[in-house]
């Protein structure tokens, strides 16, 4: 067994196991945690395919940031789990069930043979030299043959954006926010009031 | 003698299989980087006390060993046999894991720092985003902590941390963007080598607004003061790690240190050039020419910075840090890569590519 | 690779809707709330010259761009013309409407130019990535749309479901094309359809990502047994935002379809045949028979989409020229009568009030005669009575199925569609026989009034004369 074999073999294994976790977890908290260590592993699965933009960006994206924010909102909403769980047992039979015959279909369907792939095993991809650097790679074909979906795929995040923001921002008339150029241009005048008044008599 | 071992030891190290000697390799240059690595962290604390000690006229540590030379292992010492209290109620795997995870990524970063010409532990292609994904993910341990600890106080400086963490990462992406536009690479030795020539010709002058931005960023990834309201010990007595004690505490303490090296060694790196000396011209002569040394002194600079902001800048307030980083620091960069992308295309000034 | 090599001069429609879209969005950031009307006026300014290029770029040459993701054909011309149209004639039903209940904002406007540029987008598009981002750019922003009045409970629990659901759709059709994929080896319609061709038998794994990617289809159409979103969405979106979904999507969610199974997919075309049949009859079927329980107009005319949605498949299914110019023709009217059934329904609302119950159109003639005419067009069109033009496209459409001698198909859809005649014809009675309840004036804006007899006039019109928009229908797929 060669040391990316191994290699591939202990990320699959972590991947699988932390998958099943993430599904059979008590705690919600632990399923988010389980599917950043399948996000991680994914990625080192994405790295031995040379592919190591898109495994550098996954990490970067999906665990530091989305699967962060994620956690943030579990860990606030503190999901009651006993309440989720219940009926559990009484459904689990019929749901290995389903999950069985729809197994068994899909591997009819979609099995390697359907892809002409079960002729003389699986090929492994060709190797590319040391010089080949995968985001140049991904760069180019992203701003020249996929220009026009990616710009696309730009306004949908804008539109994301537009719609989060207009979903949740509200102006309370009754938040005081402090203006740091108004602090700073205040005057005497503004603030000070200088009366003049008689010098009251002693009684 | 030498002679002799080899010849011992040389047929046992060609009859093991090829991963186990990968991987003995790879151990063996972590640890001589680790070590070194340790050492400075734990000096570092040291050197903070006494810094900061003297900028508000007082000494400092001065009573275990000469000039207080032996506190940091007087420290270390005393945290490692304290004893780790783990709280009732508290998640106890993730409670001694969170620590853990914040150490990890910390350390895991090194990989691909070059410390000089051609000595670093990978040469990653994408190194740049490397290092991003890995700082990206100390923010794990601080959220984990702060659930894990069953504590108010803890998860408010957990939710703080993240959420400050998250802001400040999108900024200092950005500032990171501009540095690979200008080295058109995302390798650190190709980016380093762009900056060959001397102080004039390092990256702090071309991405001077990039290069403030990001060391700002820094130190508030870092949670550190001015932007410690992750801690703020004022309002929620020391946040995320309020409920730590012992080694537990200590190793969230070298994590944090571990990441303000590896931010003042990122901004040497990417702005000023690495090991690349600042007499461009003298490169042959011995100590003024290109070298490791030249590397330490300017990481060393930027970890002074560090503590000099510290001891200079009162807290900021935490909205206050938010529109920081989301209004002022956000626009800076993307404007400042705009301005740099016209630039290139235009073929004007050290843009030119 | 230049530039040039992209061919971008073609998408300049597009493009300049994006421009003036984004222009929007900054604009009225700056604009205070009183001068929003300057948001409005800019969003249908750029529609008109959106409008106008369309018309001035139109060509009967099929132009492929930007290395093969965006095709510009006659098919296409014609139904972002319409699209275009469709969103305008919204807008200009929108202002007061939004105005009385106090959400007159920007975002509603730049959320409508963004959806319409991603109608335009899965028109144009010869590439099942284009095709995809152009469904998911339209849907974002309808479930935005959707929940936009933010106060509103109701409008918040549709647009969570409409998400939900449409999340489900569209992985569904990314599971399909990526079996599509798996097999063809490319994701360019044209070069599927020829790997499709090359196929000597039947290709199981094909057909999986077919069923897949008419799932979701059917999904973001609203056919049975997908429909299920629909009722909930129309009736708890606020009514300008329910006519903006029920009109030019359809238009759009038609042209995927075209694009997908007729370009694509069409050496299949034996079995997608079938399963176009049973969606066509159940939508036919559960849309006609269930409207008729209905209470609030608005969910009834929801499941009467579904309904013509099952007509629509009718033409689909029938795969050849005739049949698909025959769904086109349905497609375009069945938008424009829709736009003018929420048209009143708005016209009937004011603050506070949304007319959007049956009992609430009781005594329409004695308020306005006018306008009761105007939806005495809209519900005979429906219908499918003859003078109006929802009779020819029924007629179309089942000559269409007639003619691959399917003639029991046609029957069923007699059936149903005289079952629906009721709920119509209901809505006529409470009209014309019924007393009014209250004697409101309408008071709607007289850009309102008029861009609504005009639209009920064209449905008329296209009534009486039908052969210059059915020529254009036919013109397209020769």
């Amino acid at each position: 067994m060669s040391f990316t074999e191994i290699v591939f073999y202990a990320f699959s294994a972590i991947m699988v196991v932390a998958a099943l976790g993430v599904i059979s977890a008590r705690n919600p908290v632990h399923s988010a945690l389980s599917l950043v260590l399948t996000f991680f592993a994914t990625a080192a699965i994405w790295m031995l395919l040379e592919a190591e933009f898109l495994a550098i960006t996954l990490v970067l994206v999906y665990v530091g940031a989305v699967m962060v924010l994620f956690l943030f909102v579990v860990m606030m909403l503190d999901i009651n789990i006993t309440q989720m769980r219940a009926g559990f047992m009484r459904f689990l039979p019929f749901g290995i069930l389903v999950a069985l015959i729809l197994a068994v279909q899909m591997i009819l369907v979609v099995g390697p043979a359907n892809f002409g792939l079960d002729v003389a095993g699986f090929a492994s991809p060709v190797e590319h030299a040391a010089d080949y650097s995968n985001t140049k790679e991904l760069g180019r074909v992203l701003y020249t043959d996929y220009v026009f979906p990616f710009e696309i795929a730009a306004v949908i995040l804008l539109v994301a954006i537009v719609a989060a923001i207009s979903l949740t921002m509200r102006r309370r008339p009754q938040t005081k926010y402090q203006t740091p150029g108004k602090q700073v241009m205040v005057k005497k005048e503004d603030r000070l009031r200088i009366i003049k008044m008689q010098t009251e008599e002693k009684q | 003698m030498i002679e002799s071992m080899m010849s011992f030891v040389m047929p046992i190290w060609e009859w093991l299989p090829m991963w186990i000697q990968v991987l003995v390799t790879n151990v063996f240059f972590i640890v001589i980087i680790m070590v070194p690595l340790m050492l400075s962290v734990a000096y570092v604390t040291y050197a903070e006390r006494k810094i900061i000690g003297y900028m508000q006229v007082r000494i400092g540590p001065n009573r275990v060993g000469p000039r207080g030379w032996l506190q940091p292992i007087a420290d270390a010492v005393k945290l490692m046999f304290k004893e780790i209290i783990i709280p009732t109620n508290s998640n106890r795997f993730l409670f001694l894991f969170a620590p853990m995870l914040s150490m990890g990524p910390a350390l895991a970063a090194w990989a691909v720092i070059p410390f000089a010409d051609n000595i670093q532990l990978a040469d990653v292609n994408a190194g740049l985003l490397y290092i991003l994904a890995m700082t990206s993910m100390g923010v794990y341990g601080v959220i984990i902590a702060g659930w894990a600890s069953n504590s108010k106080y803890a998860m408010l400086g957990a939710l703080r941390s993240a959420a400050q963490v998250v802001a400040y990462e999108i900024a200092m992406g950005f500032a990171l963007v501009g540095v690979l536009m200008a080295g058109g690479s995302l390798n650190l030795g190709d980016i380093i080598d762009k900056q060959a020539g001397g102080f004039f010709n390092w990256f702090w002058l071309p991405l001077l607004p990039l290069m403030v931005v990001y060391f700002i960023s820094g130190v508030a990834e870092t949670n550190r003061a001015p932007f410690d309201v992750a801690e703020g010990e004022s309002e929620i007595v020391a946040g995320f790690h309020v409920d730590y004690s012992g080694m537990a505490f200590a190793v969230f303490f070298l994590a944090e240190y571990a990441n303000i090296i590896m931010i003042a060694a990122l901004t040497s790196l990417l702005f000023f050039g690495g090991w690349m000396s600042p007499f461009g011209s003298y490169a042959d002569v011995p100590l003024l020419g290109n070298g490791f040394h030249w590397f330490v002194i300017k990481t060393m600079f930027f970890i002074y910075m560090f503590l000099w902001i510290r001891a200079t800048f009162p807290r900021y307030r935490y909205d206050q840090i938010m529109r920081l980083g989301w209004k002022v620091f956000i626009p800076v960069t993307i404007v400042w890569i705009f301005v740099e992308a016209v630039m290139a295309v235009m073929q004007i000034g050290p843009w030119a590519v | 690779m230049t530039l040039e090599m992209l061919n971008y001069a073609i998408a300049w429609p597009e493009i300049f809707l994006l421009i003036m879209a984004s222009l929007v969005l900054v604009v009225d950031v700056f604009l205070p709330d009183e001068k929003r009307n300057v948001t409005y006026v800019i969003s249908q300014l750029s529609l008109i010259v959106t409008m106008a290029m369309i018309v001035m770029m139109s060509s009967n040459e099929r132009i492929i761009a930007f290395n093969g993701v965006f095709v510009n054909d006659a098919f296409a011309n014609v139904l972002k013309l319409f699209v275009v149209g469709i969103v305008a004639m919204v807008f200009v039903y929108s202002r007061r409407y939004l105005i009385e209940r106090n959400i007159f904002k920007g975002e509603f406007y730049v959320l409508g130019l963004f959806g319409l540029l991603g109608m335009m987008v899965m028109i144009s598009a010869h590439h099942f990535l284009s095709l995809y981002l152009g469904l998911e750019l339209l849907s974002l922003s309808l479930y935005a749309m959707v929940a936009f009045h933010r106060d509103n409970a109701n409008a918040s629990e549709a647009a969570m479901k409409y998400f939900v659901l449409g999340a489900i759709a569209s992985g569904m059709l990314l599971y399909g094309m990526s079996m599509v994929y798996g097999m063809t080896g490319t994701l360019n319609i044209e070069e599927v359809a020829k790997a499709i061709s090359q196929q000597q038998e039947m290709n199981i794994v094909l057909v999986f990502g077919l069923v897949f990617m008419l799932i979701g289809v059917a999904f973001k159409l609203g056919a049975v047994p997908f429909h299920m979103w629909i009722p909930d969405v129309y009736q708890g979106a606020p009514t300008i935002v329910t006519s903006y979904i029920a009109t030019a999507p359809k238009i759009a969610g038609f042209a995927m379809v075209m694009r997908l199974l007729v370009e694509g997919m069409g050496g299949l075309h034996a079995d997608w045949q079938l399963m176009l049949v049973i969606l066509s009859v159940l939508s036919m079927a559960i849309g006609n028979v269930v409207a008729i329980a209905q209470t609030n107009l608005k969910r009834m005319l929801a499941y009467s989409t579904i309904s013509h949605v099952g007509f629509i498949m009718l033409g689909i299914l029938s795969a050849n020229n005739a049949g698909y110019s025959a769904a086109m023709f349905y497609t375009l009217t069945y938008a424009l009568m829709s736009l003018g059934a929420f048209g009143i329904i708005m016209l009937l609302a004011r603050a506070g009030f949304e007319a959007d119950n049956l009992s609430d159109l009781k005594g329409l003639n004695q308020r306005s005669p006018w306008f009761a005419f105007m939806m005495l067009i809209l519900m005979f069109s429906m219908a499918g009575v003859p003078p109006t033009v929802g009779f020819w496209a029924k007629l179309a459409v089942l000559k269409a199925v007639i003619d691959i001698n399917m003639l029991w198909l046609a029957l069923v859809a007699v059936f149903f569609s005289i079952i629906g005649v009721f709920y119509y014809l209901r809505i006529i009675k409470l009209m014309y026989f019924d007393d009014a309840e209250e004697n409101a004036p309408l008071h709607n804006g007289r850009d309102m009034q008029v861009a609504l007899s005009a639209n009920g006039l064209a449905i008329l019109a296209l009534g009486i004369y039908p052969s210059s928009l059915m020529a254009l229908c036919i013109a397209v797929f020769s």
